[in-house]
């Protein structure tokens, strides 16, 4: 299940539609498992009145989160030596996010092979919500 | 962010990986777990995060007899001063997050997270106002006092509601 240096190329691309159409209920679930009761992403009345927003929206590590599954399912377990993201645009209920690993680079680093994969999750528009980077160890 | 006893637990790492969706029984089931690479249940990537269940000072959980500034009978709990225009939302905003993993945490790992602030730097944002971002580094270390996971994260205060 994990990937061979020898078979990657530059260019190679691995996604996963990891949300579709995101439940306020999945956010709630988010901010219980993290500890991060922010209202921004749970209370409406809050969001919507206070803070101005059109509604709740998804903590960026949530989006996060589940583009960190797609990695790890292209990957295996144990093999992520990094995983950086920006968060671009905010992500709302209702959205659908598709997750896309590209490979940059195959190289050896402190002796192992790995492979670095440029990261992009975009949403039903084609917008791009987190763009970032992860490194994982591959066989030779 | 300074959080002294994160004890890293097989039912936390299920609801976590849960609620991002994953179900890789890595995260479930630890008889399936020994027969991965890993050999154990490990913690899903940004996992860590949930460092902040027991940072006793986090500010985005409500506490017991403090005012919280979510909605109850109003729509916040927190009496504002002044006019307060522009409302809460020009409010901190998660912009960056990095991880660095030297290995991945496990259950019955007892870990310290210690956080020491970046940089800090300003930019004019288009749909924003000024935006003020600042940088910090937690370096998470296991009990026997090896660096487990280093996060870089970047947090960033808008001067108003990002325009939609």
């Amino acid at each position: 299940m994990a990937l061979k240096a020898s078979e990657l190329k530059v260019g190679d691309t691995y996604s996963e539609c990891v949300v579709e159409d995101l439940k306020r209920t999945q956010i709630v679930q988010y901010a219980g498992a993290s500890g991060d009761y922010n209202p921004l992403h749970t209370d409406e009345i809050f969001t919507t009145q206070v803070a101005k927003y059109p509604s709740v929206f998804a903590h960026g590590m949530l989006s996060m989160g589940m583009t960190g599954r797609m990695i790890t399912n292209y990957v295996g377990d144990g093999r992520l030596k990094k995983f950086g993201v920006r968060f671009t645009s905010q992500v709302w209920p209702g959205d659908t996010l598709n997750a896309t690993a590209t490979v940059e680079e195959v190289t050896e680093e402190d002796g192992e092979m790995v492979v670095n994969l440029k990261v992009e999750t975009t949403n039903q528009d084609g917008a791009t919500v987190i763009s970032g980077y992860a490194c994982a160890r591959v066989d030779p | 962010m300074a959080v002294s006893k994160f004890p890293v637990e097989a039912s936390h790492i299920m609801m976590f990986a849960r609620s991002v969706a994953d179900d890789n029984q890595i995260y479930y089931d630890d008889e399936y777990a020994k027969k991965t690479e890993p050999g154990t249940i490990i913690a899903p990537p940004t996992f860590v995060q949930a460092s902040a269940q027991f940072d006793p000072d986090y500010s985005l959980r409500p506490k017991v007899g403090a005012p919280w500034f979510g909605s109850g009978k109003e729509a916040t709990g927190i009496k504002r001063e002044g006019s307060g225009s522009g409302g809460g939302g020009g409010g901190g905003l998660h912009a960056e997050q990095h991880y660095e993993y030297h290995r991945h945490p496990k259950p019955g790992d007892i870990l310290t997270g210690e956080t020491k602030p970046g940089k800090t730097w300003e930019k004019e944002g288009r749909r924003s106002g000024k935006l003020v971002f600042s940088e910090s580094i937690t370096e998470y270390r296991d009990q026997n006092g090896e660096l487990v996971v280093t996060a870089r994260g970047v947090g960033v205060r808008t001067e108003r509601p990002v325009d939609q």
